[in-house]
């Protein structure tokens, strides 16, 4: 039991998922995914990607969240219950227990928690992690890597943040009833 | 939720050490966790609960529309803005070590520093953005 710290949150996690499949106020939902957020953020800490968990925490637990209950503000606050055909249910149960058998068996193929001999830890990494601070004057790897060696793919990043913030004010911005 | 003293006061209190930290996790992305998106999004959370508690009206006064399509757009500009400067100095695009041909470490570190600008500022405009246009419709 030397991974406790991780399998405690996992747990967690777990019960939150099931927690959110049975709730029918909408609302409820939202704060709990924000509670799952921050309870991942932890996970990330503990795997030292403190980065990522960042992310998680500001990203997932704090706007998202933000921007669900905006969205509630408009909708409705509870799930609408439809009455259900057995056969749509058994067929939706036999899709989700197949794919979660597929992905069970993916995971046999990954490599082991912090193995250093795994594909993914000797083909760039090390190179980064020698070089960056003396390439980039940066101490920070994982900013060394997003903003200048993978610098390309964070252009594109801020470019479908720009679209989506454009996409939502175009459709939904009441131009006509303008503010000034 | 204007009517309540308490609530309105620490909202007061807590916006500029909100905005503060934003520049923070900006500026020291460098060294710490943190960079243009988190500090973007941090960035505008501070305008999110002031518009939460004295209302979408207040803060269109204090960040009026033009401003937030502004940053939506120099942040991407500026981002991409570097990559040709990098160009023009001889460079690759993106490859900002040609800002300082005697040191391009430094001159990576000043990109890195100005392309993250430009990640937070999209990023805190376009939160801003989408939270305002969603509280903006309830208005009647």
């Amino acid at each position: 039991m030397e991974r406790l710290h991780l399998v405690l949150p996992i747990v967690l996690l777990v019960a939150l998922a099931l927690a959110m499949l049975r709730l029918r106020n909408l609302l409820a939902i939202a704060i709990l995914s924000g509670v799952y957020s921050l309870v991942m953020a932890l996970v990330f800490t503990s795997l030292d990607a403190v980065d990522v968990a960042f992310t998680e925490a500001s990203v997932g637990a704090g706007i998202t969240l933000t921007l669900m209950l905006a969205t509630f503000s408009l909708t409705k606050r509870y799930e609408t219950r439809r009455p259900a055909d057995p056969l749509r249910r058994a067929f939706a149960l036999l899709i989700a227990c197949s794919i979660a058998v597929a992905l069970g068996y993916a995971t046999l193929d990954l490599p082991h928690l912090g193995d250093q001999t795994a594909e993914m830890h000797r083909h760039i990494a090390p190179r980064y992690i020698q070089l960056a601070e003396a390439e980039t004057g940066v101490p920070n790897i994982v900013t060394a890597v997003l903003a200048s060696y993978r610098g390309y793919d964070t252009l594109g990043e801020t470019t479908v943040i720009f679209t989506a913030g454009i996409g939502v004010m175009a459709l939904l911005w009441r131009w006509r009833t303008d503010l000034s | 939720m204007n009517e309540h003293l308490v609530v309105r006061v620490i909202t007061k209190l807590l916006v500029p050490f909100i905005l503060l930290f934003a520049l923070y996790v900006q500026m020291h992305g460098d060294y710490g966790p943190g960079g243009g998106f988190q500090a973007g999004v941090i960035f505008a959370t501070a305008f999110i609960v002031y518009a939460v508690v004295f209302g979408v009206g207040r803060t269109i006064r204090v960040v009026p529309l033009g401003v937030i399509i502004a940053m939506v757009a120099s942040g991407v500009i500026l981002y991409a803005g570097v990559g040709f400067a990098a160009l023009a100095a001889g460079g690759e695009f993106l490859g900002y070590g040609a800002f300082d041909p005697q040191d391009p470490a430094r001159g990576q570190h000043l990109g890195i520093l100005l392309v993250e600008l430009g990640v937070g500022i999209t990023v805190a405009g376009v939160m801003l953005a989408i939270f305002l246009t969603f509280a903006e419709r309830r208005r009647p």
